[in-house]
């Protein structure tokens, strides 16, 4: 209860942290956000035009009193008001979310469904041609990049069968399942596969330490049956490495996954940053980093919570 | 020469090290410009040819080989990556010593500055830096060198702070050791082995972010070659020339697939802990 306290108290002076650098990296891009805005037609504003928009999005101000209103605009659940959308930046980034958030959901279900069972077999086949074999492919996939392997999908489909991801106007889940699973599927296994290549070698390598515990041997000298041995015995501790890495991995996707978004055309959370750091959109990309910073926080503070679910003899922030 | 020796005894090492051997040759061709053709001379009545005798690996929309295209593409490539992870090592290692070293406040200020670092999603950290500082080659040096800084700062710190508290150093206090010499001879010394492994793995990671950013447009400039920008622009053309793609994509792919075979080769062989459960 301590180890939360204390982790959850560190948590506004990270954010604090992440809340300046964003704040000023912005400022530093080139530019004003109203001429990225407007494009060409900035030059028809005139001068006092521009000034009110300026107050408007109240970047006339000076930059510690931005900082300060932006600071005490979050905590009253106000992130500003994106240029770019016209919009307030919560419901911008609220908007997005979801699809990155079921992106990040389905490609760790890939990854554990592939990866887990993958792993296991190759530790309980050690130095086995199979367990050379899933070794080979877990290396492959760990160095494919997603775009390489998003697009050789694309490509094998388009020119093998004729057939195009689904792209055009995004199902959201909740109105539309299948079309929605349609339009994520590939995507999910874009960024599951290099996923599913990291759980299987950690997973190998984690039960493989394992199964020379002496606890064990002694099951299985006391005769346990072997699936009893791997499934109830040692799969349970070799979890934790699995954990970890999945949780730090999902931690990342829930950032959103820039390029496969682009690839395959889809409006998440990558590719709205991506797009607001190129438009000069402070509020937007100050509010979205901070948020994606705040979940990366938080599944790595789950993370860590979920060891002691897992192993009761870890007692968190004890040295 | 030991160490050679060893990565070549071992499985994946062998592998490994010869594709990391075999592109750094090409990367050195390519940035001396020894390629079969210049890559970014356009033969217009060349274009889109498929791979044959004169284009090994066909030309692109614009007439320009491929196979050179490539080639400049691999010393680019490496450039960026043997750049930002030197920047990275040498940050991290100071950053990660001062932080064991001094202790208390700066190791407690330190490491907070890296978690805010590390709860900065890696590709939008270096989106933003090279927005910043404008696309090319040298940015996004610094950018992924400054992604990749806290890892080293957390590699370097961890042991250097078990280390700090043996006896040897202890020793060498009571011998009257200055601070400069024990934090660079018995410490840091006793780091290389784990930086390298890291080094290795974080040339991977280096190669990646960097196809990254040049497939979004963020790192080397056209008409320069980069893979990323190579792949980028394969897209349009995929049906009626998949070599643009298949080429840049199998480089890129291969040469990851080389650095982690390395890494993990050096892993088993610097550390014997590991060595019971090589993955």
């Amino acid at each position: 209860m301590n180890y939360l306290m204390r982790r959850l108290a560190a948590f506004p002076l990270v954010l604090l942290g992440v809340s300046i650098l964003v704040f000023v990296a912005i400022r530093m891009v080139p530019g004003d956000s109203i001429t990225a805005m407007l494009g060409t037609e900035a030059g028809l504003l005139t001068p006092a035009q521009r000034d009110s928009l300026a107050a408007y999005f109240g970047i006339d101000q000076p930059w510690f009193v931005q900082y300060w209103r932006w600071i005490s605009g979050i905590l009253h659940g106000n992130l500003g008001i994106s240029v770019t959308y016209g919009r307030p930046v919560l419901d911008v980034i609220l908007e997005r979310f979801p699809l990155t958030l079921e992106l990040a959901v389905l490609s760790m279900i890939i990854a554990l469904i592939v990866g887990l069972p993958a792993g296991i077999f190759a530790a309980t086949h050690n130095e086995k041609p199979s367990d050379l074999g899933v070794r080979v492919v877990a290396m492959i996939g760990q160095s494919t990049p997603s775009f390489v392997l998003g697009l050789l999908i694309i490509y094998t489909l388009s020119a093998g069968f004729g057939v195009l991801p689904a792209m055009g106007e995004f199902a959201p889940l909740w109105q539309d399942p299948l079309r929605n699973l349609g339009q994520l599927i590939l995507p999910a296994i874009t960024l599951g596969f290099a996923f599913a290549a990291s759980v299987t070698r950690i997973s190998r390598s984690a039960m493989l330490d394992v199964l020379s515990d002496d606890y064990v041997r002694t099951a299985r000298s006391k005769g346990a049956p072997a699936r009893s041995v791997i499934w109830r015995h040692a799969l349970p501790n070799a979890l934790i490495p699995v954990v970890t890495l999945s949780g730090i991995e999902f931690g990342y996707l829930l950032g959103g996954a820039v390029i496969v978004e682009q690839i395959y055309a889809l409006p998440g959370l990558g590719r709205m940053v991506l797009d607001a750091i190129l438009q000069r959109d402070y509020a937007l990309v100050q509010g979205s980093v901070l948020f994606i910073a705040l979940n990366f926080m938080i599944v790595n503070l789950l993370v860590d919570l979920a060891y002691v679910a897992l192993d009761p003899r870890i007692r968190l922030g004890e040295q | 020469m030991r160490i050679l020796r060893a990565i070549f005894g071992h499985g994946s090492g062998r592998i490994g090290g010869v594709i990391v051997g075999v592109y750094l040759l090409i990367a050195i061709l390519g940035m001396l410009g020894l390629t079969p053709h210049n890559p970014i001379t356009q033969y217009r009545v060349d274009r889109l040819h498929a791979p044959n005798g004169a284009y090994w690996m066909g030309t692109d929309l614009f007439g320009r080989d491929v196979a050179s295209r490539l080639m400049a593409g691999v010393g680019q490539s490496f450039t960026v990556a043997f750049f930002s992870v030197a920047f990275a090592t040498l940050a991290g290692t100071v950053l990660g010593l001062a932080a064991a070293w001094l202790g208390r406040r700066w190791d407690g200020m330190l490491m907070r500055i890296m978690d805010v670092l590390l709860a900065f999603p890696a590709i939008l950290l270096a989106l933003l830096i090279v927005t910043v500082a404008g696309p090319g080659t040298w940015t996004s040096v610094v950018a992924i060198g400054i992604v990749y800084t806290p890892i080293f700062t957390r590699v370097v710190r961890g042991p250097a702070l078990s280390l700090k508290a043996r006896e040897f150093v202890d020793a060498a206090r009571t011998f009257g050791s200055s601070p400069s010499y024990i934090v660079t001879r018995h410490l840091l010394l006793n780091l290389v082995a784990p930086l390298t492994v890291q080094v290795t793995l974080a040339l991977a990671w280096a190669l990646l972010t960097e196809a990254g950013l040049s497939f979004l447009g963020l790192g080397t400039q056209p008409p320069a070659a980069s893979l990323g920008l190579m792949l980028s622009d394969s897209r349009n053309l995929m049906e009626t020339a998949p070599w643009l793609m298949i080429f840049p994509g199998l480089a890129i792919m291969i040469s990851i697939l080389g650095f982690n075979l390395l890494g993990d080769a050096l892993r088993d062989i610097l550390d014997p802990k590991m060595r019971r459960a090589p993955a």
